[in-house]
């Protein structure tokens, strides 16, 4: 952990990001305080995923900084960038579905656990206490989401609902500062956004920052501290829930888009 | 069959050499300038970069509507050479007619192909078809080895062999088959892919497979003439390359790596682009075996098919994104 | 979890090493410790393929090369500069090695039928400077006069000793293999096969993993083709060309690419089709493979290792 602790785990100052001609980040300032839920809304095509895959280090931006914690990351690779604290859930669902349930999440402490080849091919001692640390904090985790029973079953055979929470359980097995979730509770009936909600506040209740992209403004309104509105890649929003419920700006974006 | 051609020791393969050999002999009658030389290796490049622009365009027709690169593209210009030695040489049937039902017979292959390897594969991943079509391309090689032996084999040039000299450059006129064949090809799939309905269908299932389903195109047929149409094109390049380079059992692999490479370097995908990679991979195997080294002949190519896939694997004219090929 | 069960392990070593003495006692089969010295030499690539392609679905097209250059360095400083052969071998591994980083840094950035075309065309260029440094490599004559291996004194002469040997470090890269496949490291290749943006999300450095199997399975290739080279103290170019490569791919696809049992089952019967039972169709026998290939991916798409769970689902319905 930084010596320092910022006020601020994560800003965004001015991040562009360009495909080709077609600006789908523009120019784009925000920031994240330590330990709320900050929730990023907008219409289809508002450059939210791009956002998150800019944060998360897929790709670099084409300007800007991203700052996690002071230091800037917008030049590293995604590895790197979990390494730091930076953890994240999939839109379209990223399981390891040649894993089980349990193996997931112990992918998930890859971060807190060097694998090293040789070590783990001579079986050195060490490398076996890891591989049990690993299981059962991967164990934990699965109980806190509420798939302690089904550890053994292939990742696949999850229904959606489970499969959405698993990813969030394996986002969290880093240990995390920050994580992003990107539309947990898309595709999900009415018990199970409630159990999406209830659980995503229980993760903020650790004291880990959360950075969410959803489209139910049902949960967004729910559970975020504040909000961040994007349109055609610009901010055109950012408050509280009740602040933006009032914007004019927001509610035109909505039905403009809409429309 | 007292082709003087057929004599050639083993280490005749590929039109190349045979020109090359052709080349020193010919060069003992009269003394030739570098210029000269040069503009040979020229010509020589754009014969053998046509055939591999054509195997090229196979390569891309198949590709365009499946994303499957097959790997059995060499083998099609293979079974075109040899089965129009038995028809048109052994069975003695006129050029046009042997060439007909060589085209049909190898076409009706390419269908099988899809039909038997492709089309039964019930979890298709990149990795299981490319070891289909992998394994239908051994097959397909052993049972030419069966029919044919390993024998090298000779067809008589479409107009004969007597050369026409330009600027000291020798020009056989079978080079000028294979040319104006890869142009005819072009220009008929121009028109195919452009003015016909099958064509355009084709063309859309390369763009969205699940949208031309829903527009009521048979998607299945559509994969099956992309194989019919790729081996029926591979099949023109065999027949028109055989009485310059002749023809052997084992000649598909490397011709589907060097189509492959001229499919990348143009930008798989692109027709323009097989065509003009076809021709820079024809001219630098042409070149780099005419003032490097004979022996690394084959190397060239692959060697330029490595660079092109490290540096810019998108290829000169390429829009194709590779990060297509997600996963396996 | 992924767990490679122990007891079969343990057979598989009691049946190794008492394959020998029973081979002797009945003469049908008592060439057959001879076949498995060339089954333990393929067996120690398959099972660097193994991981290579069924872990961590990385495909290659080219390990003929690298089976080629191991069988290369060991003969010509062996034969041209009559060194040891131990630190050849060992000399050998290095030189794979580094060609594994320079060729692989690149060429695993590529994916699908790019990474497939890459290296095969790196397999080939290869096969062809084998045939053409012929003051290196003596060209398609090949090398003869490659010595045999002794350790201390001790002469690996003899079918049964070489057979030993070779089976040793077989298990060796087995047990190795087994262990990184149980480990994070096993987990972290299995996480790039199935999806690599959420693999890079957390925390898996893509790059290094793929490159740092395919050295070793290139490795173990080199490893292979010394102890090939010191076995029939020959060694000419067409025993590493494409089609070796195929077949070390029918290899894995026949036993089953998901599961590291498949390429020792693979290595086996493929070995056993080559030396023994093909022998006779010889020109049948590129055919055979093809439809071998064929016929298991599209209806045992896991391979022989697949069977008993697809008999086991059978009962079940």
């Amino acid at each position: 952990m930084n010596a320092v602790r910022e006020e601020n785990v994560l800003e965004v100052q001015g991040v562009g990001m360009a495909f080709g001609g077609l600006m789908a980040l523009s120019n784009l300032n925000f920031k994240v305080k330590r330990g709320i839920i900050k929730a990023i809304i907008g219409p289809n095509g508002a450059g939210k995923t791009t956002l998150f895959n800019v944060i998360t280090g897929s790709f670099p931006p084409t300007e800007g900084r991203v700052r996690f914690n002071g230091q800037p990351i917008e030049h590293l690779k995604a590895h790197k960038i979990a390494d730091r604290g930076i953890s994240r859930t999939f839109q379209t669902i990223e399981l390891f579905d040649n894993m089980t349930v349990l193996e997931n999440v112990m992918l998930g402490c890859h971060t807190r656990f060097r694998a090293s080849f040789m070590a783990s091919g001579f079986l050195l001692p060490h490398s076996r206490q890891k591989e049990e640390q690993i299981r059962s904090s991967a164990m934990k985790i699965l109980k806190f989401i509420g798939l302690g029973d089904k550890f053994n079953e292939p990742a696949d055979s999850l229904p959606l609902g489970e499969q959405k929470m698993l990813e969030i359980g394996r986002a969290l097995a880093s240990e995390p500062e920050l994580v992003c979730l990107d539309e947990p509770a898309s595709g999900l009936n009415e018990t199970e956004t409630h159990l999406a909600s209830s659980l995503i506040k229980a993760i903020n209740a650790k004291g880990i920052t959360v950075l969410l992209v959803e489209h139910d403004m049902k949960v967004v309104m729910n559970i975020s501290d504040e909000i961040v509105v994007l349109n055609y890649g610009q901010r055109i929003a950012e408050g509280s829930p009740e602040e933006i419920r009032n914007n004019t700006k927001v509610i035109e974006a909505y039905l403009g888009s809409e429309a | 069959m007292t082709d003087p051609f057929n004599c050639m020791p083993k280490i005749c393969e590929g039109g190349v050499f045979a020109i090359l050999t052709f080349l020193i002999q010919y060069r003992q009658m009269e003394t030739i300038t570098l210029e000269s030389q040069l503009f040979q290796y020229l010509i020589t490049g754009v014969t053998v970069g046509s055939t591999y622009a054509i195997v090229a365009i196979g390569f891309n027709i198949i590709y365009g509507v499946t994303e499957i690169i097959n790997f059995a593209q060499g083998e099609f210009v293979m079974l075109g050479g040899l089965i129009m030695v038995s028809f048109h040489v052994a069975l003695g049937l006129p050029l046009i007619l042997a060439f007909l039902a060589t085209v049909t017979l190898v076409t009706l292959v390419g269908m099988l192909l899809d039909r038997l390897a492709i089309r039964p594969i019930r979890r298709p991943s990149v990795l299981t078809l490319i070891i289909a079509t992998i394994a239908a391309s051994i097959i397909i090689k052993g049972a030419a080895m069966l029919i044919w032996g390993k024998d090298f084999f000779d067809l008589p040039a479409f107009s004969g062999r007597n050369p026409i000299t330009v600027l000291g450059a020798v020009i056989q006129p079978q080079y000028l088959w294979v040319i104006g064949f890869l142009i005819i090809i072009v220009v008929i799939l121009t028109i195919f892919f452009n003015k016909t309905i099958i064509g355009k269908a084709m063309s859309a299932c390369a763009d969205n497979a699940d949208a031309a389903s829903l527009a009521g195109i048979n998607v299945k047929r559509m994969i099956l003439l992309s194989f019919a149409l790729s081996a029926g094109i591979g099949a023109v390049a065999g027949i028109t390359v055989t009485p310059i380079s002749l023809m052997e059992y084992d000649r598909g692999a490397m011709l589907a790596v060097k189509g492959f490479g001229a499919a990348v370097l143009g930008g798989l995908g692109s027709f323009p682009g097989a065509v003009i990679g076809g021709l820079i991979i024809g001219t630098i195997e042409s070149f780099g075996t005419g003032l490097i080294h004979s022996g690394y002949k084959d190397a060239f190519a692959l060697i330029v098919l490595m660079v092109v896939l490290f540096i810019k694997p998108s290829g000169l004219l390429g829009s194709v994104e590779i990060s297509k090929f997600k996963r396996f | 979890m992924l767990r490679i069960a122990k007891l079969p392990i343990a057979v598989f070593t009691v049946l190794i090493i008492i394959f020998p003495w029973v081979a002797r006692e009945i003469s049908a089969i008592s060439h057959y410790t001879d076949i498995m010295v060339f089954a333990g030499i393929y067996c120690l690539i398959t099972i660097g393929l193994s991981l290579l392609m069924g872990y961590a679905g990385q495909i290659s097209i080219g390990h003929a090369a690298f089976f080629g250059i191991g069988a290369y360095v060991s003969a010509i400083l062996t034969v041209r500069y009559g060194l040891n052969p131990w630190p050849c071998m060992l000399i050998g591994m290095i030189v794979t090695a580094v060609v594994a980083i320079l060729v692989g840094t690149p060429s695993l950035k590529l994916k699908g039928h790019y990474l497939a075309m890459a290296t095969l065309a790196f397999g080939v260029i290869i096969y062809i400077i084998f045939n053409e440094e012929v003051e290196w490599t003596g060209g398609p004559d090949g090398m003869p006069g490659i010595p045999g291996l002794s350790l201390f004194g001790f002469e690996f002469d003899s079918v049964v000793r070489y057979f030993y040997l070779v089976w040793g470090f077989v298990f060796a890269a087995f047990i190795f293999t087994i262990n990184v496949i149980q480990s994070g490291t096993g987990r972290a290749l299995r996480a790039i096969h199935a999806s690599e943006p959420a693999a890079s999300a957390m925390g898996v450095d893509i790059s290094r993993f793929k490159i740092m199997v395919f050295v070793y399975s290139a490795i173990l290739a080199s490893l292979a083709g010394s102890l090939y080279a010191h076995y029939l103290n020959f060694i000419n170019p067409s025993t590493f060309d494409l089609f070796f490569s195929i077949k070390l791919l029918i290899m894995i696809a026949l036993g089953g690419m998901h599961n590291i049992w498949g390429a020792i089952i693979g290595a086996g019967l493929i070995t056993f089709l080559s030396y023994e039972w093909l022998y006779y169709f010889e020109e049948l026998e590129v055919v055979v493979y093809g439809a071998i290939l064929l016929i298991v991916t599209i209806f045992l798409p896991h391979g022989l290792v697949g069977v008993p769970g697809i008999i086991r689902s059978w009962f079940r319905s």
